[in-house]
């Protein structure tokens, strides 16, 4: 067989570079998403960060949206996860204050982590926290029962196509991916 | 270009000294382009049996609401298994196996540009295939989770064979990589001197931009599936949303290769279509630049649409819109394409031997499939489709009277050229009408089911959908069954006694390198680069 000549070699060389950066940017295509979720408050990235108020906020009381609470508990977590209000009404720039009720049925302790998820998507960024159970995982001794906070608000510059709102609360069991932090129990209310 | 271009074999030649090895060592050893595109063939159709036998047994399970045959869990596992082989296993080698016998003889090059590299990425393929079959046989299910494998399903829920199914898939991917690592050089570097880029074959040119495309995506689905087994197994949390991932970056992930790859099993297609009517037209190919540009344009346009995939998933409104806009406009290239073949048969002198009846099959049938595709593509209508058997019709629409008639198409086509024998025309022309009926008869149906709201991908249905169901069933059958014979036309002209002797152009409408070759095809070719005009 005749040896393979150098532009082979040369293009086969080039070709495979291409290759191992396709299968890098495949990677890179996790923190891309992250960012580009994040920026957009979409798929729950923006949980572990407490969102700011612009100065001179201004309450807009010509609007009213009402905000619909939901919780899921994830595949078989055995656990009560429920909002202790359905739904409110709320002026954009108002700040509530609002729980949401957590009881260990597990039968042992255990370290939860609650993702939130916010509909419509284009509302999402809007509907800021500056205080929630879900910044961090919550750590629940067994039988454990507490009042879970979210103290949010809705930006005025929410679109004024935007009537409802809907935050969904997904629980999950993270007994396999704890974080070393302190037992974070800020503004719980243990019952 | 024929009367110019005549290649003459050296009657001073010795090929009987230096021929291939015998038996099973010559499929083996072999780096000849031309065994490895017969090999490429031939896999891919024995893959075809198994897969359809597999949609078989789903449309039986299908016959009747309730259990018929199979236990919801089996019929996952064969719904999964269909969708994984005939994609990567019948129509990515099959077109793998045209680009191997044809780019060589039709640029005028000797063999491939690395035909030991060539004849690994062959062999690898049945070894991925028989650990993905295996898995059939193991204690615990098969892959069930749909070809689309999305995250939690592979990973958190996936069974024990996952891992056989993702290093069959890695084992695939690299396949795919080394064949159009070996497509692109040989079609840069390997060139007869006077084959100017403006003048090769779209096939060839279809087959580039092809192998490009794998290239750039076939890497990424080796990265996702990666992700998975270090999802399953080594702790990570790319999809798993207890440690802070996302399982809908797996979709993002998945559909950054899907989309692409939909291309990948079209395009080759479009460059059998566009070789064989022009021949039986009597025409030289309409608007050939714009036939090039339109290709390159398909390819980069489907790196940027992949979202149209995943519009229920909650996306922005905006992104919602992009990628509706983006998707409509990739109608603008494939237009193109539609309009040039017709307006090649536009005044034509035409005749319907097979290949050219396969070929008109596939452009009213590939169009049907492409408006079906409009109408998912559409946000507000997309909502009620996602998910339902309208889906289920549009894709085999594209795939199975798209990328697999042009396959077959193909076949009977270059079939005299490679075995030197003509196919029985009668039988040729029986399959072609069998396959269509059954085809329509299967497919057809199913987008009135999806339009009435049957989800795809479940065993069971209601009431009301059994007709319909039935009847699809039935055309399956008749699709499934008349693949037998195309097998014994393929067997017959393969190893069949030769009646008589072909011509070197064997249509008459048939222009390119490769038909100035003797029929069949001598061992090796165009040893000394040919002129061409």
């Amino acid at each position: 067989m005749k040896p393979i000549p150098k532009s082979h070699k040369r293009l086969t060389l080039l070709l495979v570079c291409g290759v191992i950066f396709m299968f890098c940017f495949c990677y890179m295509l996790v923190p891309l998403y992250q960012w580009v979720c994040k920026q957009e408050g979409i798929n729950g990235k923006s949980a572990n960060s407490a969102g700011s108020a612009a100065p001179g906020m201004q309450i807009d009381y010509s609007r009213t949206i009402k905000i619909t609470f939901t919780t899921t508990l994830h595949h078989d977590l055995k656990f009560k996860f429920l909002p202790l209000q359905q739904h409110i009404d709320i002026h954009p720039g108002e700040r509530k204050l609002i729980y949401f009720l957590a009881e260990n049925q597990s039968g042992k302790e255990i370290t939860v982590q609650a993702v939130p998820s916010i509909t419509p998507a284009d509302a999402a960024r809007f509907l800021k926290k500056t205080e929630c159970f879900c910044f961090t995982q919550q750590y629940f001794l067994k039988n454990e029962k507490a009042d879970m906070p979210v103290y949010f608000f809705i930006d005025p510059a929410v679109s004024r196509d935007i009537k409802e709102v809907t935050l969904s609360y997904t629980l999950f069991d993270v007994g396999e991916f704890i974080k070393k932090q302190k037992h974070f129990t800020q503004g719980r209310i243990d019952l | 270009m024929t009367d110019a271009a005549v290649y003459t074999q050296d009657p001073d030649s010795h090929e009987e000294h230096h021929g291939p090895e015998h038996g099973f060592k010559r499929w083996l050893f072999t780096t000849n382009h031309k065994d490895i595109g017969t090999l490429y063939l031939f896999f891919s159709f024995i893959m075809m049996f198994v897969a359809g036998a597999m949609a078989l047994l789903v449309r039986v399970e299908l016959f009747e609401p309730g259990k018929v045959l199979l236990n919801p869990e089996y019929f996952n596992q064969m719904t999964t298994m269909h969708g994984l082989i005939m994609v990567f296993g019948v129509i990515m080698p099959a077109m793998a196996g045209l680009a191997n016998w044809l780019i060589p003889l039709m640029i005028g090059a000797p063999d491939m540009a690395l035909p030991r590299l060539n004849n690994w990425s062959f062999w690898l393929l049945p070894f991925a295939f028989a650990m993905l079959i295996s898995t059939l046989f193991m204690s615990g299910p098969a892959p069930d989770f749909g070809w689309t494998f999305y995250a939690p399903l592979s990973t958190t829920y996936g069974p024990k064979s996952t891992d056989f199914f993702i290093f069959s898939i890695h084992l695939m991917g690299a396949s795919s990589i080394l064949a159009a690592l070996n497509i692109v050089v040989t079609i840069f570097n390997m060139r007869a001197p006077s084959m100017a880029w403006m003048k090769l074959p779209l096939f060839v040119w279809s087959w580039l931009v092809t192998a490009f495309l794998l290239l750039a995506v076939m890497p990424v689905l080796a990265g996702c599936v990666t992700m998975m087994l270090m999802d399953r197994h080594f702790h990570t949390s790319f999809f798993n949303a207890a440690g802070g991932g996302d399982p809908l970056l797996f979709q993002h992930v998945f559909w950054f290769f899907g989309h692409p790859e939909v291309y990948i099993l079209i395009l080759p297609g479009f460059g059998v279509i566009s070789a064989i009517i022009p021949t039986f037209a009597r025409k030289p190919l309409f608007g050939y630049r714009f036939m090039v540009y339109a290709t390159a344009v398909i390819a980069i346009l489907g790196f940027v649409v992949w979202m149209h995939h995943m519009f229920t998933t909650g996306a922005p409104i905006a992104a919602q819109l992009y990628f509706m806009y983006a998707t409509m406009l990739i109608a603008v290239p494939t237009g193109i394409k539609v309009f040039n073949w017709v307006a090649t048969i536009f005044k034509g002198s035409l005749t319907f031997e097979t290949p050219m009846l396969f070929a008109l099959g596939f452009l009213v049938m590939f169009t049907l499939g492409g408006f079906s595709g409009l109408m998912v593509a559409l946000v507000p209508s997309d909502y009620q489709y996602r998910d339902s058997y309208f889906v289920v019709a549009h894709f085999h629409y594209v795939l199975v009277s798209g990328s697999l008639f042009t396959i077959i198409a193909g076949v009977y086509y270059w079939l005299p050229k490679w075995t030197g024998q003509m196919y029985n025309e009668r039988l040729g022309q029986l399959h072609f009408w069998l396959t269509t009926i059954g085809m329509n008869v299967t497919f057809l149906p199913m987008h009135f089911l999806g339009l009435a709201g049957m989800p795809r991908r479940i065993p069971d249905y209601a009431l009301q959908f059994t007709d319909f169901n039935q009847i699809c069933t039935v055309g399956a059958f008749i699709f499934g069954f008349s693949q037998l014979i195309f097998l014994y036309i393929i067997l017959k002209a393969s190893f069949g006694k030769r009646t008589y002797q072909v011509s070197n152009q064997v249509w008459e409408g048939a222009t390119g390198l490769e038909w100035t070759l003797p029929s069949p095809v001598p061992y090796h070719t165009f040893e000394t680069a040919p002129v061409v005009p």
